[in-house]
């Protein structure tokens, strides 16, 4: 359904022209869930703004790769087909609401607009509809809503605001830029609640971008793992948390401490710092910080090939299993001696 | 990792605290002055060498309370208890020798440090600040210091745009840590790294707790991390501590249902740890306008009539674990339990919620 290759998106900036997204790949397939996680500065962002074609309005730009939808080119596409794509086929959803919804017009007017703009309806029913999609999004008191502006509600019922209007074009595709990341808890917990409904209700595919491998582990069905503007594993999301294979997929599950996990123990941790866009390493990108590294590393970049049965990005994926497989079975060995 | 150290004794007790600030808003022409009560009769104690994790919502007060316990801000009511004296009694001469013993780590490793001071210039002004040491003895605290954050010396003239996030809350961690103090307050202190980086920030924090012996209120919203580095956890609501107890038995077996229900839907990186989600329905009301009786009661699915009219005593519920509801879960109880057995409108109450 979606098809992104090699897909590069930079920014001019005042240091010269940086690469955000170098070479980035993966599919996503009808009714699918991808949610694609990485860390500040790892081009996941980027990659969704680019597949929207909205980088261009923020001093980005798509160097070369392609993006199809549908088996139709969007990267050729003119900005006038783009917003229509945008308006009917693949919605976007941001991390603040707020910013994303205009403040002088009314919640009804804007998802009317919404509506409007691609079904055929009359003020009133455009109106009947709108309140159908904010009780959808469990929005209560969805009446009152309509007449609201942005700035009376809170935070998690803007959010369902924009879901609403993200739905309001029943799109195939839907973007969701760390949807969660500015709610609380309890908000967060309902949002999730939300995305998890429609996925297994409206058969929508979803690309889901986020930071926290936790909602990625609750939510998709494959999850990339993205690193300093590029790939580096990608996996069905069970298999991802069973058996990583790549290190800094490892090293990043393992730093989060887990609800079950053994307290106050020292965490592993990655050692070294995520580079900057304008000192990108040569060769691997993770080579720096990465415990298997070896000269080839460091200057030679790993494509993202498939690797027993797994697409990932690494020299040394064999060595990395193998080290793996040890550890686990002298973690079997200290059981049994117990 | 026992944490119920009655013979330690507590470092400090926190009684009836009150932080109210007045507000404008309200009435017609939004001129009536309201009330909000950011920290609403708190009172608890805080053990010496333990490290007590405080979670809940934004603006539910954690900030305002730590601020509070140290003094930066002035309460409306209560005390603070620190070595028999009411710290909320003495004179600015006396808190400013009482700073040494208490400091604080800010959540922002950007806005915290002043960009136009180096590193060193930073973390050695609290000696100077307290006559403690200047010149080539200063110098040399201060790299004493970098290093043992994992700082590396030679970056004593650095400004702060010059160093990374995680490396800027260790620049923090180093400044808060010059005077040696018995107490920290830490505020989100990781909340704002990257999870790789995050990592390192709570090791050293665990690492530096154990040499040095430090008591510390550690602030944060991820669940994850508080039961990670916490003896004792307390979690707030609406301005109110809600429930108080040590981690094991707050995140195995909670006794107020706005923790219980938290807790099951902290999102984890485990697809397999499937689990039984309580999703509250609703938002967290505005502190300057909280419900009658129980705050929680707008949004708990055990709410009876009862919960509208009478606020629920902080009490010791179980040995160790101090709870504020008039009903709170049985050791060993679910949330799900309760809401299915308790009260006769239970299906009401089901509707109430989402349940996943
Ligand atoms: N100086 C102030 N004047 C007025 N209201 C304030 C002031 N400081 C805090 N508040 C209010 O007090 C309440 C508690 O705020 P506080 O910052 O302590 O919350 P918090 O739990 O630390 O939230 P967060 O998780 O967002 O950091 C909020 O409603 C806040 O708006
Ligand atoms: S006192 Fe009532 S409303 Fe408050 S938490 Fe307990 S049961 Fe719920
Ligand atoms: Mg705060």
């Amino acid at each position: 359904m979606l098809k992104v290759e090699n897909l590069v998106t930079g920014y001019r900036g005042k240091e010269g022209f940086v690469r955000a997204v170098d070479g980035v790949s993966f599919d996503i397939k009808k009714g699918e869930t991808v949610c694609i996680v990485g860390e500040s500065g790892s081009g996941k962002s980027v990659t969704s703004m680019s597949v929207m074609r909205l980088v261009e309005f923020e001093n980005g730009e798509i160097i070369s790769g392609s993006i199809e939808y549908m088996g139709e080119e969007l990267t050729t596409k003119s900005n006038e087909e783009m917003r229509k794509i945008r308006g009917a086929e693949i919605s976007m959803i941001f991390q603040e609401p707020l910013t994303a919804l205009n403040p002088v017009f009314t919640v009804g007017k804007q998802i009317v607009e919404a509506i409007r703009y691609h079904q055929p309806l009359n003020k009133k029913q455009a109106m009947d509809r709108a309140q159908e999609l904010l009780e959808m999004v469990g929005l209560s008191e969805p009446k009152t809503r309509l007449k609201q502006y942005p700035h009376e509600l809170s935070g998690g019922m803007r959010q369902r605001v924009m879901i609403a209007i993200a739905l309001a074009s029943e799109p195939k595709l839907l973007i969701a830029d760390e949807p969660t990341t500015a709610l609380d808890v309890t908000i967060e917990a309902q949002i999730l609640d939300l995305l998890r409904k429609l996925r297994e209700e409206e058969e929508m595919s979803i690309m889901l971008v986020t930071h926290d491998i936790g909602v990625a582990a609750e939510l998709s069905h494959r999850i990339i793992i993205m690193y300093a503007g590029k790939i580096m594993e990608i996996a069905e999301s069970k298999e991802l948390f069973e058996q990583p294979h790549h290190p800094y997929t490892k090293g990043l599950l393992e730093s989060v401490p887990k609800m079950s996990g053994e307290r106050g123990e020292l965490l592993p941790t990655i050692e070294g710092t995520i580079p900057g866009l304008d000192q990108m390493p040569e060769g691997c990108r993770f080579a720096p910080r990465c415990e298997f590294a070896t000269k080839k590393c460091h200057e030679e970049n790993p494509p993202l090939e498939s690797k027993r049965g797994r697409q990932v990005a690494c020299w040394h994926v064999e060595e990395f299993l193998k080290s793996e497989e040890h550890h686990f079975s002298r973690k079997e060995d200290s059981i049994e001696v117990k | 990792m026992k944490s119920n150290k009655p013979d330690v004794g507590p470092l400090l007790e926190i009684k009836n605290l009150k932080k109210y600030f007045e507000i404008k808003g309200g009435g017609a022409l939004g001129r009536k002055k309201q009330i909000l009560k950011a920290v609403d009769d708190v009172s608890f104690e805080i053990y010496r060498g333990e490290t007590l994790g405080l979670v809940g919502e934004s603006g539910c007060g954690k900030s305002t309370l730590g601020r509070n316990i140290l003094r930066l801000q002035d309460p409306t009511a209560g005390e603070v208890v620190y070595g028999q004296e009411n710290i909320l009694d003495y004179s600015k001469k006396q808190m400013r020798s009482l700073r040494k013993d208490m400091q604080i780590i800010y959540q922002d490793p950007f806005g915290s440090l002043n960009p136009r001071f180096t590193i060193g210039q930073i973390i050695g002004e609290m000696y100077e600040i307290h006559g403690l040491a200047k010149g080539a003895e200063k110098e040399t605290k201060v790299k004493e210091l970098l290093e043992l954050v994992g700082l590396d010396a030679n970056r004593y003239h650095s400004y702060p745009h010059e160093f990374s996030g995680g490396q800027r809350q260790r620049v923090g961690i180093a400044r808060a840590l010059a005077l040696q103090p018995e107490f920290i307050v830490a505020d989100e202190p990781v909340s704002a790294l990257d999870v790789s980086v995050q990592s390192q920030v709570i090791n050293l924090l665990i690492q530096l707790k154990k040499e040095m012996g430090l008591t510390m209120l550690f602030i944060a919203h991820g669940l994850n991390v508080v039961r990670h580095i916490s003896d004792r956890v307390g979690v707030m609501y609406l301005g109110k501590l809600v429930e108080l107890s040590d981690t094991d038995s707050i995140f195995n077996e909670p006794a107020h249902p706005y923790t219980a229900a938290l807790l099951s839907t902290v999102p984890e990186a485990d697809p397999e740890a499937r689990k039984e989600r309580i999703v509250l329905k609703g938002e967290v009301p505005s502190p300057a306008s909280p419900p009658s009786g129980c705050n929680f009661r707008t949004r708990c699915p055990l709410a009876t009539e009862r919960c509208s009219q009478e606020v629920p005593q902080w009490q010791e519920t179980r040995n160790g674990h101090f709870t504020a509801c008039h009903y709170p879960l049985e050791k060993g109880e679910t949330l799900r339990d309760a809401i299915a057995q308790r009260g006769n409108d239970a299906d009401k109450k089901m509707n109430n919620l989402i349940m996943a």
